[in-house]
């Protein structure tokens, strides 16, 4: 399914892609089905999905509106539950996880980045990023350690000290990306991550992701409707009506 | 960075709106404190009697006297300590806004019955000796300027003539629950004066105040003493001192039940305030109690930032409405001493103030709580943007 041998993207400018074939795979998604209730309707909205993604891989979720691929990214997060079929991720079956086990497991194993960058307000950025890292053992001085490198990995040591309303929207996704990667997390998922953004911050935040993922051999899972941004992935999924469309950028 | 930084910051996003909450609690607050203070004062005259003392009265109305020759037969009733008497005398200072309560009383038998009225040696014996002399509390002794020696004329309402009287002493209260504003006299002189000027009513009492030995008797000596005075012309009723001030306070009782009515339903209005500004807080970060919990923080978190939130917010209310309910009732204390003679912010009060304090804190949380802590995560993102 993967596929090293994309053509030129933003990403070639942090090296070649990695060769997946070897790598194991990370996170496994066997005959998902998911639907939502509407009063006495019931909307299907993801039908028998099956897929794997291997570790280090960067893969694209595209699709029209309504297509079903926010809700295929929240039930692999874990941030909501499948109707039936399973999702195994670093070796996890998550599907089998209670609400509380599900918090547990997406706190060091999710890295999560929004749209609208989600930050809370009123903390700093060095906070915000600080967040994940209040659910560790770690000291406090393990936990700054660890926020400055992650702000350092985003560029933005400098503004560790600012609030997100004196950040730009691009300031603010590499804060959020910090806070996303600073736990060290199995897998990264975000979620339109320059939908909010101009396209020089877009750019930005794209050639920050390549960097995590061809440098820090990260695992990405991102949402996007942004063929520019798609082409940063190595392998692209698309999803229309609820049913997976294998391809590749 | 801790849960109560986070609450501490979340409380003023919205100063103007966190401000006028904290006023209207501060407000609440300072209201029912005033308004059970005025409860307290109407009964501070019960809450200060005396188990060990009675009061005789006649039995067909408090206006009505008792001769005085029944005081020997007092004194003859088994657990009867001590007798005193006296009489209301309704003697108005100069003019009538001037109030201040006045007793004709037998000075001995009363200062030895009331203990907590607080006179120096030197000026209970001076007023002892000197038959026109008067002890009055320390209150309406500042209030209208009096030192030890001075002349006061009261005019008689109730005993007609203009009446005058040498200040001998001047009392204070053993504890803050005792009246300072009351002003005694001699007995004697109001009757040896009604001897000349209305000798029909010489050698009669408006009440005999009387010592028990046992409280726990008190039943049975004002038994005894109603029994001995049975089928006379003045018949008595004896009662506790207790008692006799509730029948007071029983007299103007409804308006008593409306004043702690109103106190409980300014906190009820104030909790629905507070829960309002809650529910719109809570609902505003739904979003970001939807990240929280995406991030891994459980429902214990997102209760702590919505409870901490609002018992701070509520807690800060009530502990400036508890601040300013002392000089507000010192100030009222100045302006109606003479109505409300004990009028002082009681510790109950206060313990009363915080325990509606923390309710409305935790009654307001608790429908936004259930609402952030039970938002499904991806209903939650969805309000964002």
């Amino acid at each position: 399914m993967s596929d090293p041998t994309s053509p030129t993207s933003i990403c070639d400018e942090h090296g070649p892609a990695p060769a997946l074939e070897h790598q194991p795979v990370i996170v496994a998604v066997r005959n998902v089905s998911k639907s939502y209730r509407r009063g006495s309707h019931v909307i299907p909205v993801l039908r028998e999905i099956e897929f794997d993604i291997r570790e280090g891989e960067f893969l694209a979720l595209m699709g029209p509106s309504g297509s079903g691929k926010s809700t295929l990214l929240n039930l692999i997060a874990g941030i909501d539950k499948a109707d039936s079929g399973s999702i195994v991720v670093g070796g996890v079956d998550i599907t089998a996880l209670d609400e509380t086990e599900l918090a547990r497991w997406r706190a060091t194993h999710v890295g999560f980045i929004f749209q609208f960058y989600n930050l809370i307000p009123v903390l700093t950025a060095f906070e915000n990023v600080e967040l994940p890292l209040q659910l560790t053992g770690l000291t406090r001085a393990q936990r700054r350690e660890h926020v400055e490198t992650a702000l350092r990995v985003v560029n933005l040591a400098h503004r560790m000290d600012h609030y997100p309303s004196q950040l730009s929207g691009g300031e603010q996704q590499r804060v959020a990306i910090a806070r996303a990667v600073v736990t060290d997390p199995t897998i990264l998922v975000a979620d339109e991550p320059t939908g909010d953004l101009d396209r020089a911050s877009a750019r930005e935040i794209m050639a920050l992701m390549c960097r995590l993922s061809r440098e820090s051999g990260k695992t990405i899972i991102m949402v996007t409707h942004d063929p520019k941004a798609a082409e940063a992935a190595q392998v692209i999924l698309r999803l229309d009506k609820g049913v997976l469309n294998h391809g590749h950028p | 960075m801790g849960i109560l930084k986070l609450f501490l910051r979340n409380a003023f996003r919205h100063k103007l709106r966190t401000g006028l909450t904290i006023l209207g609690i501060t407000i609440a607050i300072l209201a029912f404190g005033m308004l059970r203070t005025m409860v307290n004062a109407w009964y501070a005259g019960v809450e200060a009697s005396s188990a060990n003392r009675l009061v005789i009265r006649n039995a067909i109305s408090l206006v009505f006297p008792l001769p005085l020759a029944y005081k020997d037969r007092i004194r003859q009733v088994s657990g009867v300590t001590l007798v005193s008497w006296g009489n209301w005398f309704g003697g108005v200072y100069i003019e009538e806004k001037n109030f201040f309560p006045n007793f004709a009383v037998e000075p001995r038998s009363f200062l030895a019955l009331y203990p907590e009225y607080l006179i120096p040696d030197l000026q209970r014996a001076t007023f002892l000796s000197d038959r026109k002399g008067a002890v009055v509390g320390r209150k309406t002794a500042e209030r209208f300027g009096w030192k030890v020696g001075d002349t006061v004329t009261l005019k008689g309402t109730i005993f007609p003539g203009n009446w005058e009287f040498t200040i001998r002493g001047i009392y204070r209260g053993k504890d803050r629950s005792v009246d300072e504003t009351q002003f005694f006299f001699h007995w004697e002189y109001l009757d040896e004066t009604m001897k000349k000027t209305a000798p029909r009513r010489a050698g009669q009492v408006g009440y005999y105040m009387i010592g028990i030995a046992n409280p726990n008797l008190a039943g049975e000596v004002s038994a005894a003493v109603d029994a001995t005075f049975k089928n006379s012309l003045a018949e008595t009723l004896t009662e506790t001192e207790k008692a006799f001030q509730m029948g007071f306070v029983s007299m103007t009782e409804a308006i008593l039940i409306a004043i702690q009515l109103v106190s409980v339903v300014i906190i009820v209005i104030i909790m629905a305030v507070v829960a309002n500004t809650m529910a719109m807080t809570a609902r505003e970060r739904i979003g970001e109690y939807a990240v929280f919990k995406t991030l891994g923080f459980g429902g214990w978190f997102i209760a702590g930032l919505v409870f901490g939130e609002s018992l701070f917010i509520s807690l800060l209310g009530t502990a400036v409405g508890i601040g300013l309910t002392f000089p507000a009732a010192e100030a009222f204390a100045d302006y109606l001493g003479a109505y409300f003679p004990i009028f002082f912010v009681e510790t109950e009060t206060i313990l009363m103030g915080l325990a509606a304090g923390a309710l409305v804190g935790v009654v307001a949380a608790l429908f936004p709580t259930w609402r952030a802590v039970n938002i499904r995560i991806a209903d939650g993102l969805r309000r964002i943007g």
